[in-house]
């Protein structure tokens, strides 16, 4: 029997559940180990032999060691087609470049904006850091706008790439989620009709409801 | 008439991202331009194209994309048997270090790089002046990123393999403004990187993309 593959770092880490929601996806058997960003463990020689830019996730498969989660992600996909959600990351090559497409929107588009917004509200309060107003005013104008473009395709498609979901729509779990939960950002997707849907199928799937429970089992 | 349509402006990195790509391709394609500064990207018919208003915008007959790395990851797998081998075909392992590479680029380098290149490239040539403050603080965050691909190209040839791959044209476009300006010092203080630098610079390829810009 393969070894489970191994996550490091904390679930409360947007790029960690990130990694995560796709192995459950997945049903890829994993082991989370933990990082202690609190006492600079990421940072720490072991740690950067296998994420040199001191981050997490860290990813290992055996003797293969690899980071950055949306890679991390379509390798899990490409290695275990067969798996859980087979079409997670298409089945055929024009399904995966309209995947692409989106994952490559999320990280280029929405994520920027979402994750200053998800700092500034959701974890600088907590680590009683000083917020900034006007970052914070920047990026949710910024978020505004990528969310339009988000609420004109889900009223043509169910799904950002197409009438299933995909890798493209996990990609956004993470920091959504937080936007919802956690900076009482809600009304960001709630006010668009056809993001507020795909919002709530989303994050209503067994996967993402999975990673929640990691996230607060872990505080 | 080429079935493959670029249309974006010969001055957007992204746009010569995927131009690199279908030159190292051998791959026709027609390059529909972009009138920006007239808001072209911003009309309704190209806003079909990418509903973000942003270049480049890719069609391929009927398939129709939009985001560079997307759009270059497409070109390389369909056209795999044409041009430049520019993947890691064979085992996941490998080809997920393709990916990693790939995702440095666009979430580690790629802010600083285009912010450098925004402020010491794009701005003296818009008649904006440069924010010495922004151009400080992207140097020690580039730096910090090119301090990683130091060691790594100590270990590798190139940033996924022993060859040219997709990895390393995503860093081109950047990689040319930056060495018209101050920010060149940064690649230059370090061996390695700078020697891959001068290497993937020079491709034929790259060298057609900068002709294009003459134009």
């Amino acid at each position: 029997m393969a070894t489970p593959v191994k996550v490091h770092g904390p679930p409360l880490s947007t790029a960690v559940s990130r990694v995560l929601a796709c192995l459950i996806e997945k049903d890829v058997p994993f082991q989370l180990i933990p990082v202690n960003m609190a006492k600079g463990e990421h940072k720490s020689p072991d740690f950067l032999k296998i994420q040199p830019f001191g981050q997490v996730p860290a990813f290992q498969d055996e003797a293969t060691s690899l980071f950055e989660s949306r890679a991390i992600c379509r390798y899990i996909c490409e290695k275990y087609p067969e798996k859980g959600n087979k079409g997670l990351y298409g089945t055929n090559p024009l399904a995966k470049a309209s995947i692409d497409q989106w994952v490559e929107a999320e990280g280029q588009s929405f994520n920027p904006p979402s994750s200053v917004l998800v700092f500034q509200l959701a974890f600088a309060p907590r680590m009683k850091l000083k917020q900034d107003q006007s970052l914070i005013s920047q990026n949710e104008a910024k978020l505004e706008k990528v969310l339009d473009v988000y609420d004109k395709r889900l009223g043509e498609s169910r799904f950002l790439a197409g009438d299933d979901f995909s890798l493209a729509d996990l990609s956004h779990l993470p920091n959504a989620h937080y936007l919802v939960n956690a900076a009482e950002r809600g009304e960001l997707f709630t006010s668009k009709k056809n993001v507020e849907r795909w919002w709530g199928e989303i994050s209503s799937r067994d996967s993402w409801k999975k990673v929640v429970d990691m996230q607060k089992q872990s505080t | 008439m080429a079935a493959i349509k670029v249309h974006g402006s010969s001055l957007s990195t992204a746009v010569q991202r995927v131009v690199a790509c279908l030159y190292e391709k051998e791959v026709d394609f027609q390059f529909v331009a972009i009138n920006m500064a007239a808001g072209e990207h911003k009309s309704e018919s190209f806003l079909a194209l990418n509903p973000f208003g942003q270049v480049p915008a890719f069609e391929d007959g009927d398939l129709k994309l939009f985001e560079s790395r997307a759009i270059t990851y497409y070109v390389a797998h369909e056209y795999a048997d044409k041009g430049t081998q520019l993947l890691i075909p064979g085992s996941n392992k490998e080809a997920a270090v393709l990916q990693l590479w790939a995702e440095v680029e666009a979430h580690q380098f790629n802010s600083p790089a285009s912010a450098l290149a925004w402020e010491l490239f794009y701005k003296p040539i818009f008649g904006k002046e440069t924010d010495t403050a922004a151009v400080e603080e992207n140097e020690a965050k580039l730096g910090k990123v090119l301090d990683v691909y130091e060691i790594r190209l100590t270990e590798s040839k190139y940033l996924a393999a022993d060859y040219f791959t997709l990895a390393d044209l995503y860093h081109l476009p950047n990689l040319q403004c930056l060495l018209g300006t101050s920010a060149k010092k940064l690649l230059e203080a370090r061996p390695h990187v700078s020697a891959w630098v001068e290497e993937i610079t020079v491709r034929p390829a790259w060298s057609k993309v900068l002709a294009m810009q003459k134009q």
